[in-house]
């Protein structure tokens, strides 16, 4: 029988692989429920923004490497890589609200919906038009150490993963609760209507939320790049589909709902998987989230006013 | 004359919902709109906010400029109109403070916006005491008070409001006519739509009455209060 050290050591160890699994789909459902929570739309694009955003940042990282290896020391080029990449990703972001969505501001949400989809195979067929089907390795923007404290093994990579993504998600709840674009946002999820009476353009809100949420996106495809180097085309799909479960469960709208069920599910896949043989951890992991949601219909956070208030 | 609306048709779907109405403001006056529900008073309102689209032929002029080419947001922050809508609208997940921020987003006269909330917090003292309270958990008056500051943080030259005497006790009615008073002698024209006629009609100086999507009388508020039809439609005598 093992002893209890031993299970908390696997448990521990555990719990740092939820985290990190967590980090990238809260960091990517948060894109969902802010868009959400402004135009009410669900943006199925999301997922393919995180992809294009990754190649971005595969992109940018292979050319400062290349640049500044051995000039500058090797966090500068992490964070300048994650800076460039997060500029660039925003106008893809604002590129899709821009020629996708607003177009079709007034037509049915099935017609919205309907066009995230066909953006996002655009961009899918797109970059293998671009780059050829074969498989890219993202570089290593950091030399590996593997830690043990007290029988845990872990990364410098894994805390990294976990930290910046905590970081993102501090810097966004202050860019919403501080500044005077967070306040239209977040007045844009109570009263859709009522917000260009106050002077403020819908046609700015709209694509800065895109912006935003791409650019959170980007840095989680470089974070992931990270702990699973490896590009394709489509692997924006699977991701995108698991991070927007999260924004559903977190609640429509809601930034913190978001976030939260994207570390329950980090979580739930990665213990559903230290018990059960891990070709049955998502069909397990997805029944549990369909029992909770058949209890909490809303999700966790969800606003009971934001579909009253509109149409 | 400062607002100028000629032939104004607006339609939701097949419902005709205003049949080319015309009348104009004139700068610095209260201009009242009585008719009963559903009768065209918002619509009215949401045409010059561009809040819905008007039909062709529609024009829309205020202090010169073309109405119908401007958007929403610019209508506010160009061109000086604000609204105050039907039902408050205010953002309930906002505090007071930040809903009244809100309405200067546009606003680049920093110092004149700090003044210009101090103004609204010595109009509406209540607002001030729960300045920093999430305007959800406001009374139906001060939330009344919130739509009104917001709008005069907004835009400055002219006032729509959409019956702002909705939901409140006859009192509080009163403080909020004695209120928007004070902003029109500050220069701010007021044109308001109100279902209650005679509240209207004696705060104003000048009236239309609307039916069915188009204007049937105008005339000064004495001679609307005083004119038989107007008494028996609308003032219940």
């Amino acid at each position: 029988m093992e002893s209890l050290t031993d299970i908390l050591q696997y448990f521990i160890q555990n719990l740092i692989n939820a985290a990190q699994r967590g980090s990238f789909y809260a960091v990517i459902s948060i894109g969902y429920s802010m868009v959400y929570g402004v135009l009410m739309l669900f943006n199925f694009a999301h997922g393919d923004i995180f992809m294009v955003g990754t190649y971005i940042g595969f992109g940018i990282a292979t050319l400062f490497l290349a640049i500044f290896a051995g000039l500058l020391p090797a966090p500068l080029i992490f964070l300048s890589t994650v800076v460039v990449t997060m500029f660039l990703a925003s106008w893809i972001g604002v590129f899709v609200e821009v020629a996708g969505y607003r177009p079709l501001r007034q037509a049915p949400r099935a017609s919205a919906a309907i066009t995230g989809l066909m953006i996002g195979i655009i961009f899918e067929t797109g970059i293998l038009i671009l780059l050829g089907a074969k498989r890219l390795s993202f570089p290593p923007l950091m030399e590996s150490v593997t830690y043990n404290i007290g029988g845990v093994y872990f990364t410098n990579v894994k805390v990294m993963i976990i930290i910046i993504s905590l970081l993102l998600m501090l810097a966004l709840h202050g860019f919403i609760q501080k500044t005077k674009w967070g306040m239209a946002m977040r007045a844009m999820s109570y009263d859709f209507l009522a917000v260009p009476l106050m002077g403020v353009s819908i046609n700015i809100i709209a694509p800065l939320t895109f912006a935003v949420g791409a650019g959170l996106a980007s840095v989680a495809g470089i974070l992931y790049g990270q702990a699973y180097p490896i590009l394709d085309p489509y692997m924006g799909v699977i991701i995108g589909w698991k991070a927007f479960v999260a924004a559903i469960l977190g609640g429509r709208g809601s930034i913190k709902g978001a976030a939260l069920a994207g570390y329950l599910l980090g979580f739930i896949e990665i213990f559903v998987a230290t018990i059960f043989p891990s070709t049955l951890r998502d069909l397990i992991a997805y029944s549990i989230i369909l029992i909770i949601l058949t209890f909490r219909p809303r999700g966790f956070f969800g606003m009971e006013h934001s579909t009253k208030l509109r149409l | 004359m400062q607002l100028k609306i000629d032939n104004l048709k607006v339609s939701y779907g097949n419902i005709k919902a205003l049949h080319g109405v015309s009348f104009t403001v004139e700068q610095g006056e209260i201009l009242t709109i009585i008719g009963a529900n559903g009768a065209g008073k918002s619509t009215t309102l949401r045409a010059i906010s561009r809040m819905v689209p008007s039909e062709p032929g529609s024009a829309l002029e205020f202090e010169g400029q073309n109405i119908l080419k401007y958007s929403a947001d610019k209508v506010v922050s160009r061109l000086g109109i604000s609204h105050v809508p039907e039902g408050r609208r205010i953002f309930g997940n906002l505090t007071v403070t930040e809903n009244l921020t809100l309405a200067c987003f546009a606003r680049k006269d920093k110092d004149q916006v700090v003044k210009d909330r101090k103004w609204v917090f010595d109009l509406f003292p209540r607002l001030e005491e729960r300045r920093d309270q999430l305007a959800g958990t406001l009374s139906g008056g001060e939330q009344q008070m919130l739509a009104v500051g917001r709008a005069y943080m907004s835009a400055r030259k002219i006032m729509l409001l959409d019956e702002p005497s909705m939901g409140l006790a006859p009192l509080l009615m009163l403080d909020m006519f004695d209120a928007l008073k004070e902003i029109n002698k500050l220069g701010t024209t007021i044109l308001l739509v109100e279902q209650n006629a005679r509240l209207a009609l004696k705060f104003a100086q000048r009236g239309y009455v609307i039916e069915n999507g188009a204007l049937v009388l105008e005339g000064p508020s004495d001679e609307l209060l005083d004119n038989p039809e107007v008494k028996k439609a609308y003032l219940g005598a």
